[in-house]
């Protein structure tokens, strides 16, 4: 399909829109917790796979998961109603599962929240905050007063334990 | 090889956006030399793409999908052609004349040295911020003829026949390369347009194939050339499709330096 995306064909971007917008503008939403601002996010998501297709490198990663990570990117952004600070091309991702099926992505997404569920909860904080309301370790710190290393591990070995949840 | 534990909490702080200031600043100049903690980086952005993965809501209301179509539907896009060289994007396979192909020249440059910045050199936020600035510049510069939209003339003397001919814009310093052919004449089947630097000292370096479209345009972009090579001239051979090690005799056109 991104094939077919990049020679132009329209019915692409249907039918690529129909295995991922679920994702994206679940992934906008819980970002931004507003439906029109989610809708905004998941329209400019499409358009800008639709007008530069190349971005996507197929060799570096999964469709679904650059698309989930171009969507939540563009939904801070728009949180922090700020100009894109990453362009399309410098989003790598690589591993994680493509996920295009809805099922698939239904156990995968029960299976990360039983993982972020079975951390202590200030790390699972740490990791959200960071992630979903895209603020800053400093910010984290200010917010918890924990100490700014201590946020950093946090998010780091959080991260480590989803990336082995998904290696076993 | 592996990333630098000196830098991991960075660099998983840097992979969810969260590494601001000065720490940022140190961690991208950090990355551009370290193809090892570049590597981590793109890992850990695949553990945070699970965090976006894992979340599930409601489905986006059934207008979004017709939205999308309409503005898709109002910008319909000239399917990309595979390049006719073996080297680059064919979105450059329009001529434009020496003063816009300069543009591309130093466009070419400046996204070769984009990418080898990232890749080995560090650089200050400010210098980047600069540098992205003048990258946005030239790309708005040269949309006139990198836009696959753009109308491409070429004009001729009243009653001459256009003659086959190319430019080659050439940056030793760097190994860059960009030539565009016009007026070229169709190839035999099987055959190609072959490239050669002309080395001031020893053998022709090949320097990409060609095939010229249907108006008898041809590119090269960035061909595989060592940095520094001098060229006493560029050279035109027919090749197969697959490209020679040496040229082919005769040498179908010549040129000399500027």
């Amino acid at each position: 399909m991104v094939t077919a995306l990049k020679a132009g064909d329209q019915s692409a971007v249907a039918q690529l829109y129909d295995r991922y917008s679920s994702v994206v503008y679940a992934v906008a939403l819980r970002v931004l917790g507003d439906t029109g601002a989610a809708e905004d996010v998941l329209q400019e998501v499409f358009l800008q796979l639709w007008r530069n297709p190349a971005a996507f490198d197929a060799a570096r990663g999964t469709l679904g998961s650059w698309l989930a990570v171009i969507a939540r990117n563009r939904a801070i952004d728009f949180l922090r109603k700020r100009r894109p600070e990453t362009d399309l091309e410098d989003v790598i991702v690589s591993v994680s599962p493509d996920l295009a099926r809805e099922a698939d992505r239904s156990r995968a997404a029960e299976k990360v929240r039983s993982v972020i569920g079975a951390m202590p909860p200030p790390q699972r904080s740490a990791l959200e905050m960071a992630y979903f309301e895209g603020l800053s370790h400093s910010e984290i710190a200010g917010k918890t007063g924990e100490p700014l290393g201590t946020i950093k591990t946090r998010i780091r070995t959080g991260l480590m334990i989803l990336r082995k949840a998904f290696q076993t | 090889m592996s990333a630098h534990e000196q830098f991991a909490d960075d660099l998983a702080l840097y992979a969810v956006d969260a590494l601001t200031g000065e720490d940022r600043a140190a961690m991208e100049t950090h990355l551009a030399g370290c193809s090892a903690c570049r590597l981590e980086l793109e890992q850990l952005r695949g553990d945070g793409a699970l965090l976006a993965l894992s979340t599930l809501g409601p489905k986006p209301p059934q207008r979004a999908r017709q939205r999308l179509l309409d503005a898709v539907a109002k910008e319909p896009r000239v399917p990309v052609k595979l390049v006719e060289t073996k080297s680059r994007r064919s979105w450059w396979g329009i001529l434009g004349w020496a003063a816009t192909a300069a543009v591309v020249v130093f466009a070419a440059s400046l996204w070769k040295e984009n990418a080898a910045l990232k890749q080995t050199l560090a650089s200050a936020n400010a210098q980047a911020t600069e540098s992205a600035r003048e990258l946005e510049d030239i790309r708005r510069i040269a949309a006139p003829i990198i836009e696959p939209e753009a109308q491409v003339v070429t004009v001729v003397a009243l009653k001459a026949q256009p003659q086959p001919g190319g430019k080659a814009f050439y940056l030793r310093k760097r190994g860059s390369l960009v030539f565009l052919a016009t007026n070229m004449p169709p190839l035999p089947p099987n055959k190609a347009y072959e490239l050669w630097l002309i080395p001031m000292q020893g053998a022709p370096m090949a320097a990409g194939i060609f095939k010229p479209d249907a108006h008898g345009r041809g590119t090269v972009i960035n061909p595989p050339l060592p940095p520094g090579a001098e060229a006493k001239t560029f050279a035109i051979t027919v090749e197969n499709e697959a490209g020679a090690s040496t040229p082919t005799m005769p040498i179908v056109m010549m040129g000399a330096g500027e």
